[in-house]
C-alpha cells in the first residue's frame, strides 16, 4: 500500500471507502476499530485537505523554441 | 368593345395553381450556392440560391430545419430539394425547400466511410484500448481554439463544478488546412511533457468540411497512441466524427466534455462527509455493543453481590453442620437403647436371680466357680454364697 502523503485523490478515495466497509464489518476488536476509525479519518481529512488545497487556474500553453510556456488565460 | 381585365389576385391566383399543378415543380432537386441568407427568430429559413446567371428566392420552415447536418451560411454550395410555388401577395414564385445537404460532400462522405472501415478493421475503435479517465484529474488539457464559446464553454461548466479545477489550453486551430497537423503535435506535446491528466479534444458544430480535420486519419492515430486518455467532443450530438470513434470517450458536446472531465466538487464533499458520517456510525455502534456486553455481565448478581455467593456457602456449611449433630445424636439415641436392652437381657440372666429364689453358688478360694463335685477334695476351703452374703466352708 502507498503511503497516505504519496496517494492521489483516486487512491485516497478509494482507501477510504475500504476503511468504511472493513469498520462496518462486525468481526474487528475494539482496539483494531478505533485505528481504524482513525486512519480512515486521517484519510477523509486529507482528502478534504486535498481538495481545499487546489487552485483555480485556467492557463494557455504557448510552444515556443524554448518549450513549452504557461501563461494565465486571458 | 369591352374590355375584361382581371384582378391582380386572380391573374397570381391562376399562376400559382398552373405552378402547382406541375409535377416537375412540385418536386426540384437544385443546385446553386446561398447567399443573402437569414434565419428569421421566428425558426424559418430565408435565402436565395444562386449560380453564375441566375438566382431564385428559397424559404425553409422551421419545421425542416431541424433536420440539417449543417448550418448554412452564405456562399456555401449546396444541394436541395422543395417545392416551386408562388407567394401569391408578392407576386413571386420561390423554392419552398425540404431538405437541403452541402453539394460536394459526397467525396467527403465517401473518404469518411472509407476511413472509418479501415480504422475499424484496424482496432483502432476497439474497447480493449480505451483508457479510463481519471476520476480526480488534477489538471484537464483542452485542445480547442483559444476563442469562441467552445473553450467558454468548458471553462464555465468546468469550473461550475469545481471552483478550484485546473484547466490548460492548448490552442489549436479546428478547421481549415494544416489543422489535423496542429492537432496532432498539440497531442504529442500533451503526451511529451505530461501537461495534464486528460486530454479535451474540442470543436463547435460545423459542416462535413469543418469538422474535417477530425477525421483525418494522423488525428485517429494521435489520438490512439496518446497515453494521456482523450476525450472527444466535436460539433453537435448527431455529429460523429473518427475522432469520437478512436477517443477513449465521446462527449456530444463540449460541455458534457467537461462535465465529465471535472468531477462535482459538491458530490465530492458530500461523499466524504458521508464517509465520515459511516466511520463514526461504525465506531460508535462497536462501542456501543461492547458497552452492552459490559452490561450485561455488571448487572449478573455475582458483580451485584459479591457477598451472597459466600454467604450462600455459610449457610450450606451450617446445614452440613447441623446435618452431622443429628446423625451423631440419632446414633447414639439408637446405641442407649440397645444398650438398654442388653442391660434388661443380662440382669434377667444374672445368677443373683437364681440366688434370691434360694439357691447358692460354690466357690473356690479364689471365686472360681465350682460345678462339679469330683474335683473336691477333704479340706478344701471353699465359698458358698448366697443371696444376702457369703460364708467360708470347708468340705468334710
Amino acid at each position: 500500500m502507498k503511503k497516505e502523503d504519496n496517494m492521489n485523490f483516486e487512491e485516497a478515495i478509494k482507501k477510504l471507502e475500504e476503511i468504511t466497509t472493513e469498520l462496518e464489518k462486525d468481526d474487528l476488536d475494539l482496539d483494531t476499530s478505533v485505528s481504524k476509525f482513525e486512519e480512515g479519518m486521517k484519510i477523509s481529512k486529507l482528502c478534504s485537505k486535498m481538495l481545499e488545497d487546489a487552485e483555480k487556474r485556467i492557463s494557455v500553453l504557448i510552444n515556443t523554441e524554448d518549450g513549452i510556456v504557461e501563461e494565465d488565460f486571458e | 368593345m369591352e374590355y375584361n381585365p382581371i384582378t391582380v389576385t386572380d391573374l397570381n391566383r391562376y399562376i400559382k395553381n398552373k405552378v402547382d399543378g406541375d409535377e416537375f415543380l412540385n418536386n426540384v432537386l437544385v443546385k446553386g450556392e446561398i447567399s443573402n441568407f437569414k434565419h428569421h427568430y421566428t425558426g424559418h429559413m430565408y435565402f436565395t440560391l444562386k449560380d453564375e446567371n441566375s438566382l431564385i428566392k428559397c424559404i425553409m420552415f422551421k419545421t425542416y430545419t431541424p433536420n440539417l447536418k449543417f448550418v448554412p451560411r452564405d456562399g456555401m454550395k449546396v444541394m436541395l430539394l422543395g417545392t416551386v410555388s408562388v407567394f401569391e401577395r408578392d407576386g413571386v414564385y420561390q423554392i419552398y425547400c425540404k431538405a437541403m445537404q452541402e453539394d460536394g460532400m459526397g467525396n467527403l462522405y465517401t473518404a469518411y466511410e472509407e476511413l472509418k472501415n479501415k480504422l475499424e478493421k484496424q482496432g483502432l475503435f476497439d474497447n480493449k484500448y480505451k483508457k479510463p479517465i481519471p476520476k480526480f484529474p488534477k489538471c484537464i488539457g483542452v485542445l480547442t481554439a483559444s476563442t469562441g464559446s467552445v473553450i467558454r464553454d468548458i471553462i464555465n461548466v468546468s469550473t461550475r463544478r469545481n471552483p478550484n479545477c485546473y484547466i490548460k489550453l492548448l490552442p489549436v486551430p479546428v478547421q481549415g488546412k494544416g489543422a489535423a497537423d496542429k492537432i496532432v503535435d498539440a497531442i504529442k506535446i500533451m503526451n511529451k511533457y505530461k501537461l495534464a491528466d486528460v486530454i479535451i479534444l474540442a470543436r463547435g458544430g460545423g459542416s462535413l468540411e469543418d469538422l474535417w480535420p477530425f477525421n483525418e486519419e494522423i488525428v485517429a492515430h494521435a489520438i490512439f497512441e496518446s497515453e494521456l486518455p482523450v476525450i472527444s467532443a466535436v460539433g453537435h450530438e448527431t455529429d460523429f466524427t473518427i475522432a469520437d470513434f478512436v477517443a477513449d470517450l465521446r462527449a456530444p458536446t463540449p460541455s458534457a466534455a467537461a462535465e465529465l472531465a471535472v468531477p462535482n466538487i459538491a458530490d465530492i464533499l458530500l461523499d466524504l462527509n458521508k464517509y465520515n458520517n459511516r466511520l463514526k456510525n461504525s465506531l460508535n455502534k462497536k462501542i456501543e455493543l461492547m458497552r452492552l456486553r459490559y452490561e450485561k455481565c455488571i448487572v449478573s448478581r455475582v458483580y451485584k453481590e459479591p457477598l451472597q455467593k459466600i454467604n450462600e456457602k455459610y449457610i450450606s456449611i451450617d446445614m452440613k453442620v447441623k446435618q452431622m449433630h443429628n446423625i451423631i445424636n440419632n446414633r447414639i439415641k439408637d446405641n442407649k437403647a440397645k444398650m438398654i436392652e442388653l442391660i434388661t437381657k443380662l440382669d434377667t440372666l444374672s445368677p443373683l436371680k437364681t440366688l434370691a429364689r434360694g439357691y447358692s453358688l460354690t466357690m473356690d478360694s479364689n471365686g472360681k466357680i465350682i460345678n462339679s463335685a469330683k474335683s473336691l477334695k477333704k479340706d478344701d476351703k471353699l465359698i458358698l454364697k448366697f443371696k444376702d452374703g457369703d460364708t467360708n466352708v470347708k468340705v468334710i
